[in-house]
Order: C-alpha cells, then sequence, then structure tokens
C-alpha cells in the first residue's frame, strides 16, 4: 500500500515535467562557416612560434545557448543551434535554405568575411531570413554595401578607430605617428584610424610604411628607430596585421613614446580581462566550455543568440517578422556585458555597444569616455553616425 | 555571552551556536565586504570611523546576520566559501564549504537555512546553516543574483540577471513554482511589509519592476532618470522598503544617486547624490541613517533619512559591496 502511494506520487511528480517537455516548440538558430577559411589559419613565424591562433567562434554561440536553457523553459521552447559549414564561399546560401527548408531556420550567425557575406545577403535577399555578421569589421558593409537582411554584432573598424581616437584625444597625446604595413588588412585599419582622427581633433603628423625586411638599403622602412625618429610625436599608431614586425615595435622606439594599434593599447569588442557589467561571469563561463579565453567574435557569436533570445522573451512570439521588427526597433535594451544597453542602428544594422581599449593584460578604458557627448546616444560617438550614413537598404 | 573559541570543528561550533542566548547586545559595529581587496572594513556606528579592517576569503559579497544577531555571513565568490564570523569580535568561526561562487543570499525566517544564489552554476541552494550540508537545489537561469525570503519562509525569490527572470521557488522542495520575466538584468528585491508587493530593480532597464506576488504577474514599473542623466547611465541595484512600506530607497549605480520613491504613489521625490557606482544599501535600526555602498569610489555615503543629506563619506577597501549593521 505504503510503496503502490509512493509510485504514485512519484508518477504524480514526474507528470507535469514530462508534460511540459511535450508542449515545448522547438525553435532553432542557424550557424553558417566556411571551409578552410584563412581567418582561422595560424600565423606562424619560422622558428615555429604562433604569432596568432584564432579558434572558430562557435563556442561563443553555444555558450549563449547553454546560459537560454532556462530562459527556454520559461518560453516554453527547446532552443536549438544548427552547424553547417559551406565547402566555398558560394555555396552559403544554398546551405542556408537547406537549413530552412529542414528545421524552419531563418535567423543565421555567420562567421565569413566581407566579400561571402555580402554575396549570400545578396543570394538570400528575399528568402526572409536575417544573418547576424559575428566576425568582419570592415566599414564598407556598414556603408555603400551594407544590407537590409545584414546585422552587425562585431564593432565596425571605424567604432573600434574612433574608441582609440577617444582615448588619445582624452590623453592628450595629439600628435600620431602611423606606421603602416604592406597588407591590404594594413591599410584598412591605418585610414580607420586617419577618418577617427580627423574626427576626434588628432593630428597625424606622418603616415610611414614598413616593410619586414633585414636589408640594410631598406634600414628607413625596417629600423624601428629610424621610422620613428621624426617627426616629433606623442604616440606610435601600428597598423601591423600580421603581427611579426609589430610585436617589435614597443621599447624600440627613437624616443619614449607607447605603441597603440595593433600592439600595446587595443581597441576590442571584447576581453578576458574586462572586469566589470557581469563580464567576470561571462568570461567564466565560456572559459569553462571552450577551454580558452573568450575574443571579439566568440563574444559577438554569444551576443547574437542572446539577441535572438531577447527577441524570443521580449515578443512572445517565434515569428519572423515579430521578431525582426524587434531587433530593428529601438524598444531593444540589449545587455552586451559592457554597460550601457546595446541597440541596432537603423541607419545601417550596426549593433551601437561600448569599445573596450585593452593592453595584454588589462582593459584600460571603455569607450565611449567620459567627456565625448552626442545628441542622442553616447554610443553613436563610436563608428558611422547617422548624418554621414552613405548606407541606403 | 557563550564565548565562541575562534578556531573550532565544525560540529563543536554548531553546539555552541545553539547555546547562545537570545539576543546578544549590539557592539555598535558596521561591517562592510570590499570585494576587490577581499576586506571587510568594520565603522564604529557612533562616530562613522574606521575601527579595523581585516582580511577575509577572496571575493566577499552577500553578508548577512544570524537568527539571533551573534553571528554574520559572508560569501566570498572566489573561494567557493561562506564564512561565519561572530559580530561582537570578528572572530572567524568556521566556514561553509563547497559553496558554488556564493554571491548573495537570505537566511531563513527560523534561522536554520540560507538560500545562496551560485553565480556560475546558475542555481540557488538550499544550505543547512548548522551541519553546512545542501538540502536542496533550485535550477534558475544564469547569474542568479538577489534572493529574498517571504516572512513565512514558505517562498523565496530569486533574480536571474542574466537571463532576466525572477524565480519563485517554493522553500520546502526548492520548486521552481513561477519564472516572471522582468526588465533588463533583475538585481535585488525588496518587498513591501504586507507582501503584496513584490519590487525588483532591473539593472539596464534603469527601472523598478513591481510584481503582484498573489499572481506573479508585473503590475507596475518606475523609471529612474535623475536631473541631467541618460537612460543608459542609470543603473539601479540595491534597494529597501522602510519598515512603515511608505518609502523605497534604490541605489542607481552609475547614475551615483540614491533614488527615494514614496511607495504608495511610486512617485521619485527625491535623488541624493552618493558616490562613484552605489549598489549596496543599509538602514540603521532606527532607519534615521542610511548608508550607501559605492563601489567604484571606494566609500561608503553616510545619509540622514530625514534630511535626505549626506552626513559624511567615509574611505573603505576596495569596491565596498555590502554593509551590515549592528546596533
Amino acid at each position: 500500500m505504503r510503496a503502490a502511494a509512493i509510485l504514485l506520487l512519484a508518477l504524480l511528480l514526474l507528470l507535469p515535467a514530462a508534460a511540459g517537455a511535450a508542449e515545448r516548440a522547438p525553435f532553432a538558430i542557424g550557424y553558417l562557416e566556411i571551409a578552410g577559411d584563412p581567418r582561422y589559419v595560424p600565423v606562424r613565424n619560422y622558428t615555429g612560434l604562433k604569432l596568432k591562433t584564432v579558434k572558430r567562434p562557435f563556442s561563443g554561440a553555444e555558450a549563449a545557448l547553454r546560459e537560454s536553457r532556462v530562459v527556454a523553459r520559461a518560453l516554453g521552447l527547446t532552443l536549438g543551434l544548427e552547424r553547417a559549414e559551406a565547402a566555398t564561399p558560394a555555396t552559403l546560401a544554398a546551405a542556408a535554405r537547406t537549413m530552412r527548408d529542414a528545421a524552419g531556420i531563418r535567423v543565421f550567425l555567420v562567421d565569413a568575411d566581407a566579400d561571402a557575406l555580402l554575396a549570400l545577403a545578396d543570394a538570400l535577399r528575399d528568402d526572409r531570413v536575417l544573418l547576424f555578421n559575428i566576425s568582419e569589421t570592415a566599414d564598407r558593409l556598414r556603408r555603400a554595401d551594407c544590407r537590409a537582411n545584414l546585422m552587425h554584432v562585431i564593432p565596425s573598424q571605424a567604432m573600434l578607430g574612433d574608441a582609440m581616437a577617444q582615448y588619445l584625444a582624452l590623453a592628450n597625446w595629439r600628435r600620431v605617428l602611423v606606421l603602416r604595413g604592406e597588407l591590404p588588412a594594413d591599410a584598412v585599419l591605418a585610414d580607420a584610424f586617419a577618418r577617427s582622427a580627423r574626427k576626434f581633433g588628432l593630428k597625424i603628423v606622418a603616415t610611414k610604411d614598413f616593410v619586414l625586411s633585414n636589408d640594410p638599403r631598406e634600414r628607413g622602412r625596417n629600423n624601428v628607430r629610424l621610422l620613428t625618429a621624426e617627426p616629433a610625436h606623442d604616440v606610435v599608431f601600428l597598423a601591423d596585421s600580421h603581427g611579426e614586425f609589430g610585436r617589435y615595435v614597443p621599447y624600440q622606439t627613437h624616443r619614449p613614446r607607447p605603441v597603440v594599434g595593433s600592439e600595446g593599447l587595443v581597441a576590442a569588442a571584447w576581453h578576458w580581462a574586462w572586469e566589470r557589467h557581469g563580464a567576470p561571469q561571462l568570461n567564466q563561463r565560456f572559459e569553462k566550455q571552450a577551454g580558452r579565453e573568450m575574443r571579439d567574435a566568440d563574444w559577438a557569436a554569444w551576443a547574437a543568440v542572446r539577441l535572438i533570445v531577447e527577441a524570443l522573451i521580449r515578443t512572445g512570439s517565434t515569428e519572423f517578422d515579430a521578431l525582426a521588427a524587434y531587433l530593428k526597433g529601438d524598444a531593444l535594451t540589449f545587455d552586451a556585458y559592457k554597460g550601457n544597453p546595446a541597440s541596432f542602428r537603423p541607419w545601417n544594422n550596426q549593433l551601437r555597444q561600448p569599445v573596450l581599449l585593452h593592453t595584454h593584460n588589462a582593459v584600460a578604458a571603455r569607450a565611449p569616455l567620459d567627456g565625448f557627448l552626442h545628441r542622442t546616444d553616447i554610443l553613436d560617438t563610436l563608428g558611422i553616425d547617422e548624418p554621414e550614413s552613405s548606407c541606403r537598404f | 555571552m557563550t564565548r565562541i573559541p575562534p578556531r573550532c570543528a565544525l560540529m563543536y561550533c554548531a553546539l555552541a551556536i545553539a547555546a547562545v542566548p537570545a539576543r546578544a547586545e549590539p557592539s555598535g559595529r558596521i561591517y562592510i565586504t570590499n570585494e576587490k581587496s577581499s576586506t571587510i572594513t568594520v565603522l564604529d556606528g557612533r562616530t562613522n570611523a574606521v575601527v579595523d579592517e581585516f582580511e577575509t576569503c577572496a571575493r566577499p559579497r552577500g553578508i548577512h546576520f544570524n537568527i539571533d544577531r551573534t553571528q554574520f555571513f559572508v560569501g566570498c565568490a572566489d573561494d567557493n566559501v561562506i564564512a561565519v564570523y561572530e559580530v561582537a569580535t570578528a572572530s572567524l568561526v568556521h566556514r561553509i564549504r563547497k559553496m558554488e561562487e556564493p554571491e548573495t543570499f537570505d537566511l531563513s525566517p527560523d534561522g536554520r537555512y540560507l538560500v545562496v544564489s551560485n553565480e556560475e552554476d546558475a542555481a540557488a541552494t538550499k544550505v543547512n546553516v548548522e551541519t553546512g550540508r545542501i538540502e536542496g537545489e533550485a535550477e534558475l537561469g544564469e547569474e542568479p543574483e538577489g534572493v529574498l525570503f517571504t516572512r513565512d519562509g514558505s517562498t523565496v525569490y530569486v533574480a536571474s540577471e542574466a537571463a532576466n527572470l525572477v524565480h519563485v521557488i517554493n522553500f520546502a522542495d526548492m520548486a521552481v513554482r513561477a519564472d516572471i520575466f522582468v526588465g533588463t538584468r533583475p538585481r535585488r528585491f525588496a518587498l513591501t511589509p504586507d507582501e503584496k508587493e513584490l519590487w525588483v530593480s532591473a539593472e539596464l532597464a534603469g527601472e523598478v519592476d513591481i510584481i503582484d506576488t498573489a499572481t506573479n504577474k508585473l503590475i507596475g514599473d518606475i523609471l529612474f532618470l535623475p536631473p541631467g542623466f541618460r537612460r543608459e547611465q542609470v543603473t539601479p541595484v540595491d534597494l529597501l522598503i522602510t519598515r512603515d512600506g511608505k518609502t523605497a530607497y534604490v541605489a542607481l549605480g552609475r547614475a551615483n544617486h540614491v533614488g527615494v520613491v514614496d511607495v504608495a504613489s511610486r512617485k521619485i521625490v527625491e535623488y541624493i547624490l552618493v558616490g562613484k557606482r552605489p549598489w549596496g544599501l543599509a538602514l540603521n535600526r532606527d532607519e534615521s541613517l542610511l548608508y550607501v555602498a559605492n563601489g567604484l569610489s571606494d566609500d561608503v555615503s553616510i545619509i540622514e533619512t530625514k534630511s535626505r543629506k549626506v552626513l559624511k563619506s567615509v574611505p573603505v577597501g576596495l569596491v565596498p559591496y555590502g554593509i551590515l549593521i549592528d546596533d
């Protein structure tokens, strides 16, 4: 009798849980990437040192999904993340359509470079999908090459440059010597910074191209002391996307001047040493899951999933149109773990957000810095503001 | 008063605690946890001068009395420990170990249990104060934060910062009875004295949301905006409601003010300028003084509640968080 009662009790306890699970509707988020993406090939030095090892940011999306499980419980949803790797950029759209047709997926995180993102956004223009750029900082995607179905979670190069320029302006290190490498990506960094310097009243006293060589005939371009001898400057901005030259610039300059940009003080979406606004908890969760430190694209992947979950919460709907309208609307107050509530700029679909300025082991400042004002939202002091936007959807 | 040896085995301590008389003489001390320097600052409650600062476990945050106010608990997130101190002497009595990142907690009204929010574990645990054992757990949203018991001890509310949820938990079996979506980044609670309304601060929404405890539905909100500030600069965290249920105090974080609210009309009646990023709040026994922990200016502001003026600000340790007043 007693055993039967216990059994009955157990069944009663189980029932609501089982019923709850059965009632949960599935909602899946897509994740697209490209096989052999050169951005994830480690940059090696000839001595076997790895200068850069960048891991795919999928772990960020996984971390966000994992931390949304109780939200899903409260929403009565089962959240899923479906990952697809396209063999080439050209097959990305087909991969997205396959996921949409098989699982009804209409929101995708996309880890691809500018050209691949643009081609994908164009191919899916009439497919009622929303694509979240989690790793490409190129400004052109926020300017003339913007697309209505392409949302940028990762900050633009202009935002990163503006954050740095604010820092230098506030420190009153206004005379800047720019050292620029030979790669196209180096020119992108230098150009973005030049725009930011103009915006915040810094003076670029010279832009010098460096080369990675030991050739004595080229010493004017490969010797850091000679490169930094003149003209007089307060700070060196280094545009070196590869990193081999740049790592020898700090402490080698002719004058005792700080180095910023690609070395020294760096502007970024995220850093493992960020210790405010809940960041330690996020960093610990990510490290536990991924076994490494969280970087910019990891953070952006995490944020993209959390943005979609936020839309599910606030709309109480899984309908694509409702979710897209909420995300693009002005009611969004997204917790980016960087203080100010983040939301998408309607003029170019860029997530407005603070930018961190970090050294190798500390976050020195969070931009926008104190004193930089804006008529509507101080976050819009970073990046391409509405009046200067050339984006037309 | 029963003397408690500074170092004792857990079981022996439990016996010692049981033998303590009902209510100890107040020491007049004020304890402040400093989460970055991992210290506790002690103020003399009469002079508000710093009389001591001592090392405690790593990243101390939440601080609470035990039932008869002879001891207090300190949650240390980086050591996964709740340390128990004697109030009168500030000597360490024992440690409750194996707590996953305890941040804040509340004591059950019978004094026998703590419900602890485990920030990293996305759970709230029910800890037996005497044995230090975990006797129950509720699975919650990420970064659970504020914990608050109802007076009868039947229900405990826990906020999940990252999930934007308030969880209503049945204390006996730690079953989640309801999940309530609130504004972005919910942090702390206050109940009105009649327990009809639960007030919860939503840090990133810059507001306090009001929940009807009978229906578990949101019935109102109060948006804070001190003059000269923008919405994104207002980040409310701790809040208190006075015993008469008339006034609420809300620490507004980066807005560097404490908001004073008339509870009945839900109108903001004053903003009091304090130090940088105030979070923790505590009222003294007769509610004449409000203590405010300013996390980013490393000091405590002391407000006279009658005049709503800051009387004094006292430098303490790095990133002060919680305040406990033994008066």
